[in-house]
């Protein structure tokens, strides 16, 4: 009995009742045990959130200078270091590798000691790895401004950065495998598969990249291939593993229900692991490659509707009957908005691999708006349901203000629904104008009415003659550019109160608040919707600290 | 599923596959592709860069214009690169055999710049569009570079290659007495501009045996 009690892990033998004594000093002393663990990984963690956070808004800041510079070139043109072609690589490379690869690793040590059922150790190794990170960062940034650049996009950081990069995540792959041997927990949940999977295949896809692209570089074409390899699978065997580990996570834990199939989560991984590495080609469909590099690549897309099809089941069954819980949890709402786009965004990627639908989009900003439902509507949404329900457990505080939450979650929502909307649409005007025969939409819908000058347009697109003249497409596109400086504007205005929220948090210096925070004050109607149409037992309060449990 | 080495051969072997599939299967057959021969002489298409071309290649990546231009043309179905006049054929691995780094590109913000060269040979013109595109193309969004030109003092002779502020362009000259000379990166980023001309005729790829 003592070793039941000491050791939760094991389950339970099935003569006792559910409610019984020894029931409850289980219960308890795995809220113990959880807490020991949040505890054990407040620094380390918090090093990785906090970094990750401050390159948001240095990317966001970017992104805003970019943006505008699209419509209005000449805004801040006389410095060198803020022309487009550098702030644009700077940007992406501060929200790619400061923002998304800094707070997913975060989430991914925090989901591994917690799924490991084992506190963090060695906890000044992975301090070092964030400070090395940053130092990495720092110098990486300021290589782009200055114009030191690799002019390969997605890794435009020069190989000594890259190096440093190498060693920080080398550091954080020899703690996660460490503590991923030393688990407690028998059981290998289906958020361990993937992260195992990322800190696994990044290091390979971004040595190999460097390594053929830089150090010792291959000839002419390949070099793009192994680009846009590269390219794509730093979305596909990184960024989407950490998201889809945490959506797996955090959906069960906040509505207290198990996932909705456990054969299909293995389905989906699988299929994930086999097909998105054969992707990457689908980017330079029609380029100067070989022709069955590029079928290959739009077979791998293809197929990537497995994968994407079962774990669309999975996120969506297991939220379904407890749709009134998003109208309380700031975690469950972002991490569902995730959850929905990761599906959107998958679909439409695979479609736009084929070539009917690449052909006249491919060089279109249509790329652009698909890029970021990908890395924001789905991964930075995930992230930020991630820091709701992870932070709270390390400063053991509550989040201050829910009205905050509120402006965050429906500022960065808007902003992307307005810039992938309205960026899409810009984008298919500016691929049928560049590849039609014809008079431009807004002509033929000025002179026709908008009904037949949109039936006369779309007859005209046979993919012959460029009839359109260039400069007309680019003043077609500049309202376009506009909507996404403001649906960018929201995007960086919520950034900046989930920053403050989080600083106020990190520094204690908020009201002191007893229950969770919820988006609505009404803990009644929050257990209800908790309850959703069956019943269920909460192991662990799914929103605010442990310190209160 | 509780077996790590089991969750380790999988992730490995899924991850080899695609390796070799997309990194060293291309490379095994592109890496002995070389530029062709002009008949009769010592030439190849596509030239080798010049040493100025090839540091105007290196402002060219540095300043990132390939986040708004590609260089490649589509063909085979893709009819509306040529058609837009663009080039006279689809590009080719060797038209890319001196290229470090490769910059197809991935968008067209502007338009593509294979063959610029040809198109628009003219030193003057490319000088004044990279001081102030929206001064030559009324309407680009195209990022202007003055931190390219320098300003200065007219001392004797005005510098051969300056600015000629002529014709509808006279509104923007600078006051009396001063010129806007291009520095040496803007004159090294025109020399590549000029040098991208892949018009030739490649004969057809020999097969592989």
């Amino acid at each position: 009995m003592t070793t039941a009690i000491l050791n939760p892990s094991k389950s339970p033998s099935g003569h006792e009742p559910a409610d019984g004594p020894l029931a409850q000093a289980r219960k308890y002393s795995e809220l113990f045990q959880r807490s020991e663990i949040d505890l054990s990984c407040r620094y380390p963690v918090l090093a990785f959130f906090v970094s990750g956070v401050f390159w948001l808004l240095v990317g966001s800041i970017l992104a805003m200078l970019a943006s505008i510079k699209m419509h209005n070139p000449h805004f801040l043109s006389d410095w060198s270091w803020l022309t487009f072609g550098r702030v644009r690589p700077a940007h992406l490379s501060t929200v790619a590798f400061g923002w998304g690869a800094m707070t997913g690793l975060g989430t991914l040590i925090w989901l591994m000691c917690r799924l490991c059922r084992t506190p963090l150790r060695f906890p000044a190794m992975l301090v070092i790895a964030a400070g090395t990170w940053n130092i990495g960062m720092i110098c990486g940034t300021a290589c782009l401004l200055t114009g030191y650049t690799t002019g390969i996009e997605w890794i435009e950081f020069p190989l000594w950065v890259g190096f440093i990069l190498f060693v920080s995540f080398a550091l954080v792959g020899i703690w996660a495998m460490y503590t991923f041997g030393a688990r407690h927990a028998g059981h290998v949940y289906v958020s361990q598969w993937y992260l195992f999977g990322a800190i696994f295949w990044f290091p390979w896809l971004y040595a190999t990249v460097y390594i053929l692209e830089y150090l010792v570089p291959v000839k002419g074409v390949s070099q793009e291939t192994i680009h846009w390899w590269f390219g794509h699978n730093a979305l596909g065997v990184f960024f989407t593993p950490i998201g889809l580990a945490t959506i797996y996570y955090l959906i069960p834990k906040v509505i207290g229900k198990p996932i909705y199939s456990y054969y299909l989560s293995i389905l989906g991984f699988w299929s994930l692991a086999l097909f998105y590495n054969w992707a990457g080609a689908h980017h330079i469909i029609g380029g100067p490659v070989p022709a069955w590099l590029v079928t290959v690549s739009i077979v791998g897309s293809m197929m990537m509707f497995i994968p994407v099809t079962t774990t669309a089941i999975n996120h969506h069954m297991t939220t379904y009957k407890n749709f009134g819980v998003l109208r309380y949890s700031p975690t469950l709402r972002f991490t569902v908005f995730g959850a929905m786009s990761y599906t959107v965004v998958s679909v439409q990627g695979s479609l736009m691999s084929l070539k009917v639908y690449n052909e006249p989009f491919h060089f279109t900003h249509h790329t652009i708006a698909h890029a970021h439902l990908g890395l924001y509507g789905f991964y930075t949404m995930v992230l930020f349901g991630a820091l709701y329900y992870i932070v709270p457990r390390l400063t053991a505080r509550e989040w201050a203000s829910s009205r905050t939450i509120r402006f965050h979650f429906w500022s960065c929502a808007i902003g992307i629904l307005i810039y992938f909307v309205l960026l899409s649409i810009g984008g298919m005007i500016q691929g049928f104008e560049m590849n039609q025969a014809g008079d431009s939409l807004f002509k033929l819908m000025h002179s026709h009415g908008w009904w037949t000058g949109t039936k006369l347009f779309v007859e005209g697109f046979k993919y012959k003659n460029g009839a359109v003249p260039f400069i007309e497409i680019v003043e077609n596109t500049r309202p376009w550019l506009i909507s996404r400086s403001i649906g960018g504007g929201l995007m960086a205005l919520g950034h900046f109160a989930f920053a403050g929220l989080f600083l106020v948090n990190l520094l204690g210096i908020g009201p002191k608040r007893q229950g969770p925070t919820l988006l609505r004050s009404d803990e009644e109607g929050y257990r209800k919707a908790l309850q959703g149409d069956e019943g269920t037992e909460h192991d662990e309060p799914s929103e605010g600290n442990m310190a209160r449990a | 599923m509780n077996y790590g080495p089991l969750i380790f051969l999988g992730v490995f072997l899924t991850f080899t596959a695609a390796w070799v599939g997309l990194v060293f299967m291309p490379n095994a057959q592109l890496k002995d592709v070389q530029a062709a021969v002009v008949e009769g002489s010592a030439n190849t298409n596509p030239r080798p860069y010049s040493g100025l071309e090839a540091s105007g290649r290196r402002v060219y990546v540095a300043e990132g214009c390939v986040y708004c231009h590609s260089q490649q043309i589509r063909a085979g179905s893709y009819q509306a690169d040529v058609e837009r006049g663009w080039g006279p054929r689809r590009s080719d691995p060797r038209d890319y055999v001196h290229d470090y780094p490769v910059l197809l590109g991935t968008m067209r913000t502007g338009p593509d710049l294979t063959n610029i060269g040809s198109r628009q040979p003219s030193s003057a013109w490319h000088y004044l569009h990279l001081y102030d595109p929206q001064m030559v193309v009324p309407g680009s969004i195209m990022a202007p570079y003055p931190f390219l030109f320098e300003k200065r003092k007219i001392s004797g002779q005005p510098t051969p290659d300056s600015l000629k502020f002529t014709g509808r362009y006279a509104v923007n000259a600078p006051e009396a007495g001063y010129e806007i000379v291009p520095t040496e990166r803007a004159r090294a980023l025109v020399g590549y501009l000029k040098s991208l001309d892949h018009t030739y005729d490649l004969p057809p790829l020999e097969e592989r045996k």
